[in-house]
């Protein structure tokens, strides 16, 4: 029986080993360009959308935010239904914390009218206040996506279509990418909410 | 002593086995699980829970339990329109799976009526060929 309690306070042990205690601090992603003494990372460019509120959303609309972004569509028969059930539990996590909004961008500006994205949120139960689902021009949204994966098209070995392949991204209010996970894995979601924890824990 | 260690480290590791087997055993319609996997777990999720007031669950849902003649044609052909599900109202059009087949039809069925608790009759795949029958006919 001794030997047992070894092997299980062992095995806890060994799980927990490889977390330094030390404050961690999430890195910046993306290239970076060294410019003289000053290094100058990815950011988000300016956008403009509008959401189901018909208000207009842009990045002044997280000047004082941290945001988790997603891309979807409403009649989506793939992954997306999976996602935005993660993007729901992240909604119910922070609910109620100030500093992270959350931000699904349709890629069906034809279907994901203004009025079917305000149903959609009603439905999920949300508003506009935490949550925004924007839409707007076909080709700016596809802009605006390869900004937000940039740090995943640098990788060559990931997955190719990435409108689909359920990203969540978090970025900070200073417009950089902080963290991302696979939103149909709610296991790297957990991790996910802990990075968002972090960022949230920084300054 | 390290032998006897390790033994123990082969019985926790054996009970582990065991425990997730169990798990997994509990649901016999094995073919009707990788279906539902591939064919609609995207919208009703793995656990069968559905997503908020988008897509209905299919966890003890009265729905199901009402319509169990309908499954099979909600299956191949989909389902639009205003519906309740314990008591709450859903309005998304669910597309439907017209490849699979009668006796998979039939599997994903009994795997739904058995499965997260659920215990509701198993269909006979006779009487989901009827059912099939009478919806591509109204077609
Ligand atoms: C594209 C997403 C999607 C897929 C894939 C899908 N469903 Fe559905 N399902 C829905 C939606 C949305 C509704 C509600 C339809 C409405 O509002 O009229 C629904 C309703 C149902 C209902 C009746 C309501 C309830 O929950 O009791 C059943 C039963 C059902 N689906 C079973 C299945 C089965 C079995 C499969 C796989 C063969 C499947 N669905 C695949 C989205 C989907």
């Amino acid at each position: 029986m001794k030997y047992l309690n070894l092997i299980v306070i062992m095995t806890f042990l060994i799980g927990c080993n490889d977390q330094p205690p030390a404050k961690k601090v999430l890195p910046i992603l993306g290239n970076k360009e060294i410019v003289g003494k000053d290094t100058i990372y990815h950011s988000i460019p300016d956008f403009s959308f509008i959401n189901q509120d018909s208000q207009i959303i842009t990045n002044e609309t997280f000047a004082e935010h941290a945001y988790v972004v997603d891309f979807f569509f409403i009649s989506c028969p793939t992954i997306c239904p999976k996602t935005t059930k993660q993007m729901l539990r992240i909604h119910d996590k922070f609910k109620d914390v100030d500093g992270i909004n959350l931000l699904a961008h349709s890629i069906d500006p034809k279907r994901d009218t203004v009025g079917a994205l305000k149903r959609y949120a009603r439905n999920l139960g949300v508003t506009a206040d935490k949550w925004h689902f924007i839409t707007g021009d076909k080709y700016e949204i596809k802009e605006i996506a390869d900004d937000y994966f940039s740090i995943v098209i640098e990788d060559p070995d990931a997955p190719g279509g990435y409108d689909h392949s359920g990203r969540l991204i978090l970025i900070d209010k200073n417009r950089h990418i902080r963290s991302f996970c696979d939103g149909t894995d709610p296991g790297d979601v957990d991790r996910f909410i802990e990075d968002i924890q972090t960022l949230l824990d920084e300054k | 002593m390290r032998r006897l260690a390790f033994v123990y480290c082969l019985i926790i590791f054996g009970a582990i086995v065991l425990v997730f087997n169990s798990c997994e055993n509990n649901n016999t319609y094995t073919h009707g699980k990788i279906l539902y996997e591939n064919f609609c777990a995207n919208c009703h999720m793995e656990d069968g829970t559905g997503l908020a007031e988008v897509i209905p669950t299919l966890v003890q849902s009265d729905y199901v339990i009402l319509n169990q003649d309908k499954l099979p044609c909600i299956i191949r052909n989909g389902l639009s329109g205003e519906i309740t599900v314990n008591g709450k109202l859903y309005n998304t059009e669910m597309s439907g799976s017209p490849k699979l087949t009668e006796f998979e039809i039939t599997n994903v069925i009994n795997y739904i009526n058995t499965a997260w608790g659920n215990k509701h009759t198993i269909q006979k795949h006779l009487d989901v060929r009827k059912a099939l029958e009478e919806c591509d006919a109204e077609k």
